[in-house]
């Protein structure tokens, strides 16, 4: 029996495979976006647990200086011999091409059993210890490491986290300058009683908390965040379509249903088979969706990596794995959106008579009260909306403000097309116009899934594009300011630099030394630069809030200046001391550094020399009149033998910051563009399955004298008009999400605040597309309305039902 | 001589590297030997200077078995090891030293066989011995005094300690051909000597209390360069502690054959010490007790006929069963036969 | 007794509360025996049928196939009574869509699991559908169609066979056709049949028959 109408039910879909494929299909994309975001967030996540992991911190304490400095590496001996069981490490960083790599010296006897030490051991540890030693990396932290000659041989370690190189801890102190000097000791976690206590053997030292996946997986949250809550969108404008598909396909077997159960299927054994089958193609569609998903993370990986190693400091790699976890989560959540999209349906199903009959066209027409339920709805998320942007605060209430607020505008989009479309039926004078706005009505409600779909797409890409073009229009700004000389030259060593120097110094109204080092404040990398006191700083610096006197107190060594990455996130402002090795310094400024990834901190090149002796002098900015600007670097290429690639005019490192810039958004471009997609795909689908179902409607007008191609044109116009609407609906909805990105979200998982510009050009171009969208969504229906046979539009006055 | 431990001391060669499949890294050690000095036959011992390491060596330890008596009247035994292996040739100091130290300590009561393993690396202060005043140590561990023959040992586990004060009133016996000690037919050899003559008291700790102890202990002190050549899965080692006041120390090496390379030292009472021929030793496995999975002799026959020595050796516990990176057995044992007294026994390559 | 109904009252909700259709209908149905139930629209003999295939439930009275109360069976015996002793036949054909011809005759037999290919042959020869195993019911004309719907109601041998207006959306001469087809086929399983029809002429052709006339037996 069960086979038996198991057959029957699934022969409609043979009949209707284009039905099978939307539904298929939009489970897959929803599926796909929210995995291949998952994706991104669970190797991101990964890459720091195993970072944590690896050395051994994990959930396990550490001995670390009390003034977060490094330590004499006398103190491990006379811990041991005190009974302390802990294992030393020493960390720092090391350039190579494509940004640094923490590198991280490790005892291997000591060192608690992780992949590291493991990998130690594999290495053999005569290799691992004795000189030159070798170097542990993931295979593409590895091939990065390879480039530089200076470095010991590396070996590929793939359990070890991406961006971390692991070494013997005496070959990595001397990789790094630390001889003798520790960073802090894990402390294992089997302990024996110990003989003295940690006060006893040195005050200056503290048991804490190692935790530093928290840290970074904090720091790093709101950037998280940002990626699940557009997976999440993208989820539910597939969820749209797979609703949409199930109820049609539902309402289409009504019929089948009704025979079912007439010639003896009961109930429970229909809704069960029912349930099987959206379960065994939500399986399919979700193993094509985890597929299209792993293209998508794979392919975007690479930069959100690029983002997280430049903004946080995050060890990630751009390779991607695939975990089981990730198909197992990709599976439920196709399987959780079949039964979100089909629950209503079988609910129906389940509780209807067995004689009911079916009305596709009945289901397409949601009643009137079902409407004013979902204005009511709307209104409510409204007020969460409201309640959440004034009364909360932080990223989460930014966005639940977010998510509320789409959801509403969504909920309203088939009211307020609604409200419109009866105002243009009663304004039409003309018959046909009449019939046109009036059919447009009545076809409202099987679309406005579509159209809802749409609007979250265009809004979002709005509220987006807004964000990132105000940022972009800043930023460039800022570059004016802040790149004020003309040329930058960099010497090869201190030779050429006296010879750069002395050329320079009569040919150019001034030459700025750019002089830096990399330090860690809080635990993260940071630039520490000298700045000459010139008026070239004085006048352009694009500052945020400052001390009087700021200028002064930098030339005489008393204050710093730092960016407003590192102002919010350590929370420092004006007045406040700035930790710094050599001691802290007085914030007397703070300024925008907007596409830094890092922290920086602006200090006299005076102090910067008497803290850092060897501090390479080798970088300068020249003043010089910008029509001179080529002839000096000619000149420059020419007498002083400088290499041209250690000269660059300003327009080329513009251009890098640009550049850099944008890789930054590249991800949320391109989560737009899928999103925008998925809801063209509604659309289209929804116009498909309507226009089955249209023909009664259509028929007598054709038989009134309209020609099949009039009315293909009006089909398409509809669709034009339809998605007309929902545009200009869309604009003040992404306009509102603009404005919570630029203020909240932003701040957040960025560490910039930014004026909101507002683009109307960038407007109609996203207008054109989703017109150009909805025509060709509708276009092949209109086609199809164009060429259908005559005899099919006679049919439906031969034949009802 | 005892021929023991080397595969401990290989195993501190390779650090963590428990399992059958030796790394990569290990195959190169033959070669680096050229770096090292190999034991030669003439070499005069000196004290206290032979005490602390020789760095121009491979490999050498500081080995030390206690047979105790506690205020309750029953016997318990102390085992306290310190391991040098230098992974290359060259000075031990700095965090680029070669040199790695590994520590084994045991407690084993007639019931229960408590054991712990440490590591360190050499230069850092973490381990090191010293020779005059005498100290070894690594992490919390030490054997430390004012010279070797007044020393305070102790070491502690997870659920064990103990402390104990070692004393000995006479010299150091000088193992083989004057301290020089040949291993194998092929000629490996070693430096060794012992003192077999500690009197020592102190405290152990195990989960049930502490316990007052007395009784004797034995010092071995080995280095040597070369490895064992292959095809000898194991060997069995004795130090017996005679009530007459003779003390016997007693090995062989087992071939992959069935064969076995022995040797044996008789040291009288007055402190000579006799080495005899590498066929004066009958060694017989009398009963097999089953320890982690595997059968190991508990009980034997061991017999030097030129001594008039004929006795049955039996551990204490049978169960003293070295759970660490490379699993061994080691315990005191009770001698009886046409000798009595006690002593220790160490078995290792038993699969 | 195959059928007994006693004493059946329906009514449905109406603009002016509800709207009795059938005030205390009774009748009884011997095996083997053929009964037409006759009646203006609207006078309750659809819903009469309904009753006796189980897929309504009266107001009042009781329902018997072969001396079980039908309103004791709950759902799950409902429907396992009519997979495996009714059969129905409606004026919408009620085939199929998306499966053959072929399928939708032998597909009340195959989930009531007992098919019988030489049977089935057989009927399938007899309603001249040799020809159109493989059409889908969209392909074929509305007397094709009627015919799978009384091939597939006959193929699986039920003991009763209801049919409400099976020849209503056909012509005279189409419908005379199809009707003499199901009563051969009916004779031939020995099953009884319930058939109702607004056409004297048809009703005539069966061995009794009963008028309906505002939800009550006419005399």
């Amino acid at each position: 029996m069960t086979r038996t109408a198991l057959s029957a039910l699934l022969s409609h879909w043979k009949r209707k495979p284009f039905q099978l494929l939307t539904f298929v299909l939009g489970l897959a994309l929803a599926t796909a976006l929210w995995s291949g975001v998952q994706a991104i967030n669970a190797e991101a996540r990964s890459s720091y647990g195993r970072a944590t992991d690896a050395v051994g911190g994990g959930a396990g304490e550490v001995i670390k200086a009390k003034n977060g400095g490094p330590m004499d590496a006398a103190l491990y001996g006379a811990l041991r011999r005190a009974g302390w069981r802990v294992s030393p490490i020493v960390e720092g960083w090391v350039s190579v091409e494509g940004g640094r790599v923490r590198l991280v010296g490790i005892d291997p006897f000591t060192a608690p059993q992780t992949a590291a030490a493991g990998a130690a051991i594999e290495t053999g540890p005569s290799e691992f210890i004795a000189a030159p030693g070798r170097l542990l990396a993931a295979p593409a932290t590895a091939a990065r490491l390879r480039t530089s000659p200076d470095l010991p041989p590396v070996i590929d370690a793939p359990e070890i986290a991406p961006g971390i190189a692991f070494a013997d801890i005496g070959v990595a102190q001397a990789l790094l300058g630390l001889e003798g000097q520790l960073s802090r000791l894990i402390v294992v976690s089997d302990q024996t009683p110990a003989l003295r206590s940690l006060n006893e053997i040195s005050p200056d030292i503290e048991r804490q908390a190692a935790g530093s996946a928290e840290d970074l997986a904090r720091l790093t949250d709101s950037f998280h965040l940002n990626l699940t809550a557009f997976g999440l969108l993208s989820f539910a404008v597939g969820l749209f379509i797979v609703h949409g598909t199930v109820g049609l396909a539902f309402e289409q077997r009504r019929p089948v249903f009704r025979t079912l159960r007439t010639l003896g299927l009961p109930a429970r054994r229909l809704i069960g088979l029912l349930v099987a089958e959206l379960m065994v193609f939500a399986l399919l569609a979700g193993i094509i969706g985890i597929g299209l998903g792993y293209l998508i993370a794979a392919a975007l990986l690479p930069d959100v990596a690029a983002t997280l190693r430049g903004l946080y400091g995050a060890p990630v790699e751009g390779q991607l794995t695939l975990r089981p976890i990730w198909w197992a989560a990709g599976l439920g959540i196709a399987i959780l959106g079949t039964a979100t999209a089909a629950g209503s349906s079988l609910w129906k199903i389940a509780r209807m008579p067995i004689l009911a009959p079916a009305r596709p066209r009945a289901w397409a027409m949601a009643s009137e009260r079902a409407l004013w339920a979902q204005g009511a709805a709307a209104i409510g998320l409204l007020a969460v909306a409201l309640i959440a942007g004034t009364a909360g605060a932080g990223l989460v209430a930014g966005f639940l403000m977010l998510g509320a607020l789409l959801i509403a505008c969504a909920l309203l989009l088939p009211l307020i097309l609604a409200g419109a479309l009866r105002l243009a039926q009663t304004a039409a004078r003309q018959p046909l116009a009449q019939w046109f706005w009036a059919d447009t009505r009545q076809q409202l409600p099987g679309l406005s899934l579509a159209l809802m779909a749409l609007l979250l797409a265009l809004a979002t890409n709005i509220g987006v594009g807004t964000m990132v073009s105000s940022f972009r229009l800043t930023f460039t700004g800022w570059l004016d300011q802040r790149l004020a000389s003309e040329l930058y030259v960099r010497a090869e060593d201190d030779a050429q630099a006296g010879r750069l120097l002395a050329y320079l110094t009569p040919r150019s109204e001034a030459v700025l030394p750019i002089w830096n080092v990399e330090i860690e404040i809080g635990g993260a990398p940071a630039e520490l630069y000298g700045v000459a006191d010139h008026p070239t700083y004085r006048e352009n610096w694009p500052l945020l809030s400052a001390l009087p006197d700021v200028w002064d107190r930098v030339a005489d060594g008393s204050g710093a200046l730092i960016n407003e990455q590192l102002s919010r996130r350590d929370g420092y402002g004006p007045g406040d001391d700035v930790p710094l090795p050599g001691g802290a310094l007085t914030v007397v400024g703070v300024y925008s550094d907007y596409g830094n990834p890092l922290a920086q901190v602006l200090i006299s090149p005076e102090v910067l020399t008497a803290r850092y002796p060897d501090v390479p002098r080798l970088n300068y900015g020249v003043r010089v009149s910008p029509d001179r600007a080529d002839a000096l670097a000619d000149g420059l290429i020419r007498d002083v033998g400088l290499a041209e690639d250690n000269l660059t005019d300003q327009a080329a490192l513009k251009a890098f910051s640009i550049d850099v810039f944008d890789r930054t958004f590249t991800v949320t471009g391109a989560l737009n563009v899928l999103t925008l997609a998925v809801a063209g795909f509604a659309i289209l689908t929804s116009l498909l399955t309507l226009a089955t179902m249209r023909l009664p409607q259509l028929a007598p007008v054709w038989a009134l004298g309209l020609t099949r191609a009039r009315l293909a044109r009006l089909e398409l116009v509809r669709a034009l008009v339809l998605a007309t609407l929902t545009l200009v609906l869309a604009i003040p909805v992404g306009l509102l999400l603009a404005w919570v990105l630029l203020a909240v979200i932003n701040v957040e998982a960025f560490g910039w605040r930014l004026p909101m510009h507002i683009f109307p050009r960038d407007w109609a171009i996203l207008g054109a597309l989703s017109l150009v969208a909805a025509g060709a969504a509708s276009l092949w229906p209109a086609w199809r309305l164009a060429r259908i046979a005559p005899s099919e539009l006679i049919k439906v006055f031969a034949n009802e039902r | 001589m005892n021929a023991r431990t080397l595969a401990y001391a290989v195993c501190a060669a390779m650090v963590i590297c428990a399992g059958p499949v030796l790394p990569q890294g290990f195959s190169g050690l033959g070669q680096d030997a050229e770096g090292f000095a190999a034991a030669t036959r003439g070499t005069e011992i000196v004290f206290p200077e032979d005490h602390a390491p020789h760095e121009d060596f491979r490999i050498e330890w500081w080995y030390v078995t206690a047979n105790l008596v506690g205020e309750d009247g029953r016997d318990y035994g102390a085992q306290w090891t310190l391991f040098r292996t230098a992974l290359v040739a060259g000075p031990d100091s700095g965090w680029q030293s070669p040199v790695v130290w590994l520590g084994h300590a045991a407690l084993t009561t007639p019931e229960a066989h408590f054991v712990a393993e440490r590591y360190g690396r050499g230069g850092v202060g973490q381990a090191g011995v010293s020779g005059e005043p005498f100290e070894a140590f690594i992490d919390e561990w030490r054997m430390a005094g004012p010279n070797l023959s007044d020393i305070n040992i102790f070491a502690q586990g997870s659920d064990f300690s103990y402390d104990l004060q070692a004393v000995a009133d006479r010299g150091y016996v000088l193992q083989g051909d004057q301290g020089f000690s040949v291993k194998s037919p092929s000629g490996e050899a070693s430096h060794y000597y012992s003192q077999p003559y500690y009197q020592v008291s102190g405290t152990i700790r195990t989960p049930d209390g502490a316990q007052r102890v007395t009784g004797q202990a034995w010092l071995d002190r080995e280095w040597f360069s070369s490895i064992l050549t292959g095809g000898q899965p194991g060997w069995d080692w004795t130090a017996l502690h005679l009530d007459s006041g003779d003390k016997v120390m007693a090995f062989q090496v087992r071939g992959a054959d069935g064969g076995a390379f022995t040797g044996a030292t008789w040291i009288a009472a007055d402190g000579t010490a006799t080495p005899l021929g590498s066929d004066a030793l009958r060694l017989t496995p009398l009963r097999r007790t089953e320890v982690a999975g595997r059968e190991v002799p508990t009980r034997w026959r061991v017999e030097l006929a030129a001594r008039g020595l004929d006795v049955e050796i039996a551990a204490v516990n049978p169960g003293a069963w070295m759970d660490l990176t490379v699993p061994y057995w080691e315990g005191p044992v009770r001698v009886t036969g046409s000798h009595q007294g006690v002593g220790y026994l160490e078995m290792t390559g038993y699969e | 007794m195959l059928l007994e109904l006693d004493d059946i009252h329906k009514s449905y909700p109406g603009d002016a509360g509800p709207a009795p259709v059938l005030r205390g209908v009774s009748l009884s149905l011997e095996a083997g025996q053929t009964l037409a139930l006759t009646g203006e629209s609207g006078s309750g003999k659809s819903t009469l049928l309904h009753m006796a295939a189980g897929l309504e439930v009266p107001d009042r009275g009781r329902v018997l196939i072969g001396g079980t109360d039908i309103a004791s069976l709950g759902d799950l015996g409902r429907a396992e009574m009519r997979r495996t002793r009714l059969s129905v036949i409606f004026q919408q054909f009620n085939l199929i869509p998306s499966l053959d011809v072929a399928a939708n005759l032998a597909f009340q037999a195959r989930l009531a699991g007992r098919e019988d290919h030489a049977w089935q042959t057989q009927v399938t020869r007899r309603l001249g559908l040799d020809e159109h195993t493989a059409k889908y019911p969209e392909q074929l004309s509305g007397g094709q169609q009627q015919r799978v719907a009384i091939g597939r109601a006959l193929a699986v041998r039920p003991d009763l066979v209801l049919a409400d207006e099976p020849t209503g959306n056909l012509d005279e001469a189409l419908g005379d056709e199809v009707i003499t087809l199901m009563l051969d086929l009916v004779a031939e399983t020995g099953a009884s049949l319930l058939m109702v029809t607004h056409s004297d002429r048809l009703a005539g052709r069966l061995g009794s028959r009963l008028h309906l006339s505002r939800g009550q037996i006419a005399a």
